[in-house]
């Protein structure tokens, strides 16, 4: 496998705060990998230090054997860097073909207007959105903008593709069309990184896991080591509940009935 | 058929007809109006590049309308040729837009506006003491075009309209292509812009530095028309709120919505001193007023169909 991104003991701290501490984990193509943790583990702010937003108190962030540690995030889009929001940032007054345009005009590379559009009706075929393309983008339901998100990104032809909690206030049916969509991401040979809170959604589909807490990474690996880890389930549950759970480790994953343990 | 876009041609086209025939047709109070009209409609769709596409509300037309005054008449007093003047004072406007820009357009919203107006105060302080080459308080006098009073303003009204319809082919050609739609991402969401992959900075320079270009060349010409200059006039801080009353009264970020704007407003202001001698300011402030609350998007987004129809409680369930 041949690796594409690599931070190497990536650090940012906001004034006294250490946000993110020394983190170093490397991300292989076409891989998916979820990043979790619990509230205010440094999630989205790894993230920024990723695509530019925050700079780096120290460390280096390597994409395709380039350090990138001081770019900028229209950079990091062009690059083939993409994200998505956890909060949606659609341009409002545009359509929904105007929005994903704009990801394939700016960032995938195209530089006629024909072009980008239509690469832009591609990826709304792609996403399911092919029906609502020339509506305004503001009058899209929710699980349609994270939609349209995701098509946004996938105009801008990214090779690392950070989704921050796309699945966030989605109902269980309309989680499922997402992971599916996810895969069908996957299966194109984009590297994938899913934020997530949802331990049934990240469970489900990561070939790896990567847990923060803190600001610092404290386990990697395959879903099921990551889960029965002491450390992680300390994270999440506390230590008293982990001491208990530490002498006696479940058998299974934690299984998504316990609830989702941020809760 | 006629399109809509066919009628807005045309209705383009009649409009620059109908000004430019002024000097043929009508009398010299008529023409100077029709100067006006022309030289607001440059300034407004100067405007629109950095306040309707960009959406950042930038109140620095007033200082880059007195730089172009003051750079045309210097440098014509110093000997240099009329249009060499003119054109010297537009790249000089546009070279100051620029290296300001790189500063000021870190500033968002609220911040940009206070900041913008900041400059024309400042521009205006600094040309006020430096008497030694502006004449400070006592202001310039600017070299006379030649001819009499009618070939003036015929000359004057002709150039004009060129800037003005420079200023009209550059919109046309920059809502077309790849800036215009990079400022418009800008202008609904910048950070959502950066992450598309849009330089934000450098293309907002760009729509400042639009902003600011025929600003300079029409206070140039503006200098030579009126043949005398001073701070007060040159830096007034009613332009820098004229032009976008007018950019917003036509529809901002609109190709059209300038020319409507400042031709209405021009026209309506015309109307209210000569009918209103000591309460043209109040209707104006109405007006601006009245704009804010009812017309957000200026005469061109109306629905007129809808303002006709009587609202039924079904279309008040589609609003919601």
């Amino acid at each position: 496998m041949t690796e594409i991104l690599r931070l190497e003991n990536v650090s940012k701290a906001f004034g006294g705060i250490r946000a993110v501490n020394d983190v170093s984990f490397t991300l292989n193509e076409g891989e998916i990998v979820g990043l979790i943790g619990p509230n205010g583990a440094g999630k989205t702010t790894l993230v920024n230090l990723i695509t530019g937003v925050h700079k780096l108190t120290g460390g280096k962030v390597i994409f395709a054997g380039q350090d990138v540690s001081r770019q900028k995030p229209f950079q990091a889009a062009r690059r083939g860097l993409a994200r998505t929001f956890q909060i949606v940032q659609p341009f409002p007054a545009m359509t929904v073909l105007e929005n994903v345009a704009a990801g394939s005009l700016f960032g995938g590379g195209h530089t006629a207007m024909a072009d980008a559009r239509q690469a832009a009706r591609a990826e709304l075929d792609f996403v399911g959105l092919g029906a609502v393309a020339d509506q305004p983008a503001a009058l899209l339901s929710l699980p349609n903008r994270k939609r349209l998100e995701l098509a946004k990104s996938l105009a801008m032809r990214p090779k690392v593709l950070l989704l921050d909690e796309v699945n966030a206030g989605l109902n269980a049916a309309e989680i499922d069309g997402a992971l599916s969509l996810i895969r069908q991401i996957a299966a194109r040979g984009i590297t994938i990184v899913i934020i997530e809170h949802l331990m049934k959604v990240v469970l489900s589909i990561s070939q790896r896991i990567l847990v923060l807490h803190h600001g610092e990474l404290i386990a990697q690996g395959d879903p099921t080591t990551v889960v029965n880890d002491p450390r992680v389930i300390e994270a999440y549950l506390g230590a008293k509940f982990a001491a208990r759970f530490g002498m006696t480790p479940p058998a299974a994953p934690l299984a998504p009935e316990h609830g989702a343990p941020h809760v | 058929m006629m399109t809509r876009r066919h009628i807005a041609a045309l209705g383009v086209a009649l409009w620059f007809g109908i000004l430019a025939l002024t000097p043929l047709l009508a009398d010299n109070y008529t023409i100077r109006i029709a100067i006006t009209i022309a030289m607001y409609s440059a300034m407004a769709l100067s405007w629109n590049f950095i306040g309707g596409f960009a959406g950042y509300p930038s109140f620095s037309t007033a200082a880059f309308f007195g730089i172009g005054c003051y750079v045309g008449a210097i440098a014509q007093r110093s000997g240099v040729p009329l249009v060499v003047a003119w054109a010297l004072a537009t790249v000089f406007v546009t070279v100051f837009a620029v290296a300001l820009g790189a500063i000021i357009l870190r500033l968002k919203g609220h911040y940009f506006a206070i900041g913008s107006i900041a400059i024309v105060e400042v521009v205006r302080l600094v040309v006020s003491s430096w008497g030694g080459l502006t004449g400070g308080g006592d202001g310039l006098n600017v070299p006379l075009l030649s001819g009499g009073p009618d070939r003036v303003a015929t000359t004057v009204l002709y150039v004009m309209l060129a800037i003005m319809l420079a200023a009209f082919v550059v919109t046309i050609l920059v809502d077309r292509a790849r800036l215009g739609f990079g400022l418009r991402c800008i202008s609904q969401n910048e950070d959502a812009a950066d992450m598309v992959g849009i330089d934000t900075t450098r293309y907002k320079i760009a729509a400042y530095a639009l902003s600011a270009l025929f600003c300079g060349t029409v206070g140039a010409v503006y200098a030579s028309w009126v043949g005398y200059i001073d701070p007060t006039d040159s830096f007034s801080i009613l332009l820098s709120v004229k032009v976008p009353v007018m950019v917003l009264l036509g529809g901002a970020g609109t190709v059209l919505g300038p020319i409507i704007g400042a031709g209405a407003f021009v026209m309506l202001e015309e109307f209210f001193w000569a009918n209103f001698l000591e309460w043209n300011r109040a209707i104006l402030g109405g007006i601006i007023v009245f704009l804010i609350f009812f017309l957000p998007s200026g005469i061109l987004k109306l629905d007129y169909r809808r303002l006709f129809r009587r609202k039924s409680p079904v279309d008040r369930t589609e609003a919601a």
